[in-house]
């Protein structure tokens, strides 16, 4: 399988690759991993005159740690998310999801900003930065922006990055007070992509849940918080039975993806059952 | 047609070439070098047959550029052990039946590799799922997961000595 003909470019700085893409509107495509977009390339299914290759940019990888928040490039890849000490202990979610992903030689070249910015509907990392309320970073050519990943994820395949900009790091918040994480995943058994991800954040004070963000991929055409989960979790005891009833009420306002491994009906069920598992997985770590 | 000069380290030699920028690593390898030992089986970055050490780390070169390798330290399964004197991963697979028709074992020799410079004594939960992106439809896998303790426990033995 070879791509139809393209040149390629390689930037050395976040401006120089900026200046390529106006250069090149819409002939040029962004390229860092590559682990989404070669493979789109062979089964010419993009077929861009010029790709420009972001991946030397040095100050795009890599994670750092503040006080609050933690900001990862936009070029870090999901091993290095998967080994990195600091963020097992502030953000254990991450290793735990991006050990999901792919293999060990996708997770090798794949990138964090990559798989954010493709917002494939069944990517793992988008109910992760939403349950994480992620900050994105976005340079073009009228300067920086930052968006809120609830408005970040527009339809599928489409991320909030315009053509010309460049997402260049992400920040997440570190929770305070007694808070516990966890993504669950159906995996599909051939591809490893998620049929079904729920990623959750709660916070647990007297015996109580006091705040919850519940996010799901897979499910439809993009990634989206479970807000009546969320809501019908804030006051109550963790509990089975109360987890229960409240992923119960996941899917309002999913249009439901179905295909054929699995139907728009399957979905519905699965997002029920692994918003639960998600959810008391996470209220587990609280503990 | 573009193309663009590469220099890379290959099995510690330096090569210079030309090529398109579509030219996929595992073509240039295959194609332009005559490294026939890294094999396509998918073309579709699921099979893992295709697996090099790039800048010392296990890629799938079906689904990386030549071009994005210029300035790379690349290591193929041609540059593992030498003529007449097996690595011990190679010799694991062969002391311990890893392979039957062998079309994936290159791949997953280099998957070792990376997994063995990380992890020097893994144990089989971490074998398997250093091994989720190589594909065998011959041995059901056992025998691979043995080859790599043989291996594991002979490169040990090395260091120790």
């Amino acid at each position: 399988m070879i791509p139809s003909e393209f040149d390629y470019v390689k930037a050395g700085s976040v401006k120089e690759a900026l200046d390529l893409l106006k250069q090149h509107g819409d002939d040029a495509k962004v390229l860092a991993g590559g682990h989404s977009l070669i493979p789109l390339l062979k089964l010419r299914l993009a077929s861009p005159a010029v790709l420009v290759d972001i991946s030397g940019i040095k100050e795009l990888s890599g994670v750092k740690a503040g006080d609050k928040s933690v900001t990862i490039g936009a070029l870090t890849t999901h091993n290095d998310i998967e080994h990195d000490d600091s963020l097992k202990q502030s953000l254990p979610i991450l290793a735990e999801a991006a050990t999901l992903i792919g293999d060990p030689m996708v997770r090798n070249r794949g990138t964090f900003g990559g798989s954010l910015a493709h917002a494939d509907p069944a990517g793992d990392w988008p109910a992760v930065a939403l349950a994480l309320d992620a900050k994105m970073h976005i340079s073009g050519p009228n300067g920086e922006r930052t968006v809120e990943a609830n408005d970040f994820f527009v339809d599928i395949l489409t991320s909030d990055v315009q053509a010309g900009e460049l997402l260049t790091a992400i920040d997440l918040p570190v929770p305070s007070g007694n808070v516990g994480m966890s993504y669950q995943k159906f995996a599909h058994p051939a591809s490893g992509y998620a049929v079904v991800g729920v990623a959750a954040v709660v916070t647990v004070e007297g015996g109580k849940c006091t705040n919850a963000r519940v996010a799901v991929t897979g499910a439809g055409a993009k990634a989206v918080r479970l807000t009546a989960v969320e809501d019908a979790l804030v006051g109550k005891e963790l509990t089975d039975e109360h987890v229960a009833a409240a992923a119960e009420q996941a899917g309002d306002g999913i249009d439901y993806l179905g295909d054929i491994y699995a139907s728009e009906d399957y979905r519905a069920h699965l997002v029920k059952v692994f918003a639960k598992r998600a959810v008391l997985a996470a209220a587990k770590n609280a503990k | 047609m573009a193309t663009h000069p590469i220099t890379l380290m290959i099995n510690g030699k330096e090569q210079n070439s030309d090529v398109e920028s579509r030219k996929l690593l595992v073509h240039y390898l295959r194609d332009d070098l005559g490294l026939t030992g890294t094999h396509i089986g998918c073309e579709t970055s699921q099979c893992g047959a295709c697996t090099v050490m790039l800048n010392g780390k296990a890629v799938k070169s079906c689904t990386v550029f030549a071009v994005q390798a210029d300035g790379a330290e690349l290591l193929t399964i041609e540059g593992i052990g030498k003529e007449g004197e097996l690595h011990p991963i190679q010799e694991g697979f062969w002391e311990e039946h890893g392979l039957q028709c062998g079309f994936c074992t290159p791949g997953m020799i280099m998957s070792t590799y990376d997994l063995l410079q990380k992890n020097p004594n893994p144990d089989e939960h971490e074998i398997r799922h250093a091994l989720h992106g190589n594909l065998c439809r011959c041995t059901g896998y056992q025998h691979i997961v043995k080859s790599i303790q043989y291996a594991a426990k002979k490169m040990q033995g090395a260091a120790a000595d």
